[in-house]
């Protein structure tokens, strides 16, 4: 494995969130610092990436793993490369939530916590997005895909398989042709 | 139509950036606070405006402000924007499409309160907001709105929006101090109380996104015509989050006292329930208020047509009533399965739960257990007393109120809905289905 280390533009990302608390409470910038190396390496957080993390803020290591494990953002295995987050709470149920996972299990042929034998996708299911009137949901990386049926289902897996991953989230969330 | 107040401009093209919302009066709320009036006028208007906490609690925001610890120089604001109870995404619709609402609301309440840094606490899976806010907020300093020596006044503010990283229980505002502080979201021992031990101990106030959003409305207008609107228990009004099985599902801005009826089947609103259904029931704000069936939703077990009001709602209590919550207005169809449904909002519950308390972490858990094998058709005679045994033992035994939102579902939905959790344990047959809203009651002759 290269060297653990932010990129430059990353560091005084870090650096500037360290700033928006007082002196000593660099703590406070734990949880959005985990978010910036999750994206940078891999999109999970492994122990050495989390003990980089610690040396950052002069916390312990302990410190950094209580909080990585305690919130449900953080991947601490690896996940393929688009991570479906699927809500399956009760107001998206109510109107199909639960047919569409079915649907999508059905057509990666993967269950809940699974990724794809090509590594592109991994689904997971996760609680109320704040998106109730609109599910069934997902979210994917920055963007919300609401109102999904199982042709928006199939027309978003085309998207990414046939998009160039370095443009995948750089369009404008809100604005994806069609695809909201 | 109410009146509007958050939503007023709303259909403005332009309103979520800078230009067009100045030019529609934004920021005039700023002016007149930190040019005219001292913090304690502020508080006083909003005292007088009666604002109850559009968090869910309902507590009121004036007095709350009032209880600040302001012997200590160093004070907080923190808005709440972990929008995650379940039925609820009004808070995200301010910030999505009218974020300097929330910004100039901070603004005008961090001056009332005396706090010259202010976060804004939002859910790590918001990250798509994260621009639009910040956006809002660098105009807001580009324009001389934050910063230091605001407007020339010697006021000084920074304001920094602060990411979450997914967990329900953060919204609880001690639980939020603590994430923001960098660690778990265990909720803390009250008292002592934010506004007297808040974030890194000082005093500290927490307020939902839409009880801040008001604020500049308050200031621009005064206490009193705020106190006017809605009814003399619930004034102004509030932003409702409709789904489940309507024909609109939306955000949509009530003056509080609004029928019930009216909200649900207008075409203003809800536009009545989807598919040509009949109404079964309906949580009306947010999972963890209790469920009523439909005609306890129209009506009070007395007969009078309900309001869209924090009175009218809890009238008759937890045996007939229910409560205004977050606004979140959850509607079920007759397909829908209220056991189902139970089961999916325990394992919510249980998944939520940060483990501190044994009544929560553990009654959850068996809850959750005991609803799946309900729903599954393995139930036993005495499981649903057994439920209502569980719930009763979270009840009042737990440190923060989620033990509490995750009994009162379930002692109401046993008491409305009895029957069908009876069917579910002695005639699994005759109610089998695979999803939420599968559900057909069987004819009461073959039950
Ligand atoms: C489990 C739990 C979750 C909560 N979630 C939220 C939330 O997402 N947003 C919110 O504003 N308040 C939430 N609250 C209420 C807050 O603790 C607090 O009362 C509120 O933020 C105060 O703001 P208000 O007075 O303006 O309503 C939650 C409370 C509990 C117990
Ligand atoms: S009631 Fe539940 S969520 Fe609240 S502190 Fe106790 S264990 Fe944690
Ligand atoms: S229940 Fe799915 S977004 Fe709220």
């Amino acid at each position: 494995m290269s060297e653990i280390k932010f990129k430059p533009e990353t560091m005084a990302q870090v650096e500037a969130i360290i700033k928006r608390y007082p002196e000593g409470r660099q703590k406070s910038a734990l949880l959005p610092i985990l978010h910036l190396a999750q994206e940078e390496f891999d999109n999970w957080l492994d122990v050495p990436v989390m003990d980089y993390v610690a040396s950052i803020l002069s916390i312990e290591p302990i410190e950094v793993y209580e909080v990585a494990s305690f919130y449900t953002m953080y991947n601490l295995k690896p996940v393929g490369k688009y991570v479906l987050e699927f809500c399956k709470t009760g107001p998206c149920c109510l109107v199909g939530a639960e047919k569409i996972q079915d649907y999508i299990q059905a057509k990666l042929g993967i269950k809940v916590g699974e990724t794809t034998a090509d590594g592109m996708f991994t689904l997971k299911t996760v609680e109320c997005m704040a998106a109730c009137g609109y599910g069934p949901m997902m979210q994917v990386g920055d963007h919300y895909y609401e109102r999904l049926t199982e042709e928006k289902v199939d027309r978003i897996f085309d998207y990414f398989r046939n998009t160039d991953p370095s443009k995948v989230y750089k369009t404008d969330p809100l604005t994806v042709a069609g695809l909201n | 139509m109410g009146a509007k107040i958050l939503l007023e401009h709303i259909d403005k093209p332009g309103i979520r950036g800078y230009d067009v919302y100045r030019q529609n009066g934004g920021y005039r709320a700023v002016e007149k606070a930190v040019k005219t009036m001292t913090p304690d006028e502020i508080v006083n208007e909003v005292k007088t405006s009666v604002l109850r906490g559009r968090g869910g609690a309902g507590f009121p925001t004036g007095l709350k402000w009032s209880f600040i610890d302001k012997s200590n120089p160093t004070r907080y604001l923190v808005c709440n924007a972990d929008e995650s109870e379940p039925g609820t995404f009004k808070d995200r619709y301010i910030i999505q499409y009218i974020p300097h609402l929330l910004v100039e609301g901070m603004i005008v309440s961090s001056f009332a309160l005396g706090a010259n840094t202010a976060y804004i606490y939002m859910r790590g899976e918001f990250r798509w907001l994260f621009p639009i806010l910040q956006k809002a907020i660098d105009e807001a300093y580009a324009n001389g709105f934050l910063g230091k020596n605001i407007l020339g006044t010697g006021y000084n503010l920074d304001l920094y929006v602060q990411s979450g990283g997914g967990a329900y229980i953060c919204g609880e505002e001690t639980a939020l101090l603590e994430s923001l502080e960098g660690k778990r979201g265990n909720p803390r021992i009250k008292p002592p109380f934010p506004a007297i031990k808040g974030l890194y101990g000082c005093p500290t106030v927490v307020n939902n996104v839409e009880s801040i959003a008001v604020t500049p409305w308050i200031v621009n207008n005064g206490g009193a015509e705020y106190a006017k609107l809605g009814t003399e228990k619930s004034p102004g009004t509030k932003l409702i989050s409709a789904c489940g099985n309507i024909n609109k599902p939306g955000v949509y801005e009530i003056e509080l006292g609004l029928p019930v009826e009216e909200f649900l089947y207008s075409d203003e609103y809800c536009g009545g329930i989807a598919g040509g259904k009949q109404l079964k029931a309906c949580v009306p704000g947010g999972s963890s208020v209790p469920i009523l069936p439909g005609e306890l939703l129209l009506k009070t077990a007395a007969g009078t047509p309900r309001n869209m009001s924090y009175e009218s709602l809890s009238d008759g209590g937890f045996a007939t009533g229910s409560m205004l919550g977050s606004g979140g207005f959850i509607v079920f169809d007759e397909n829908a399965c209220i056991v189902r449904n139970l089961w999916n909002f325990a394992s919510f519950y249980h998944h939520e739960s940060c483990g501190q308390c044994s009544p929560c972490r553990e009654g959850t858990g068996w809850m959750e257990k005991v609803l799946h094998r309900i729903e599954h058709g393995h139930g036993n005679q005495g499981d649903i007393d057994l439920l209502v045994d569980i719930a009763k033992k979270i009840e009042g035994n737990t440190i923060c109120p989620l033990g509490d939102a995750a009994a009162w579902p379930v002692a109401s939905a046993i008491r409305h809905f009895r029957d069908e959790f009876e069917l579910h344990v002695k005639h699994p047959e005759l109610v089998r289905h695979h999803y939420m809203n599968d559900y057909v009651a069987p004819a009461l002759h073959t039950a």
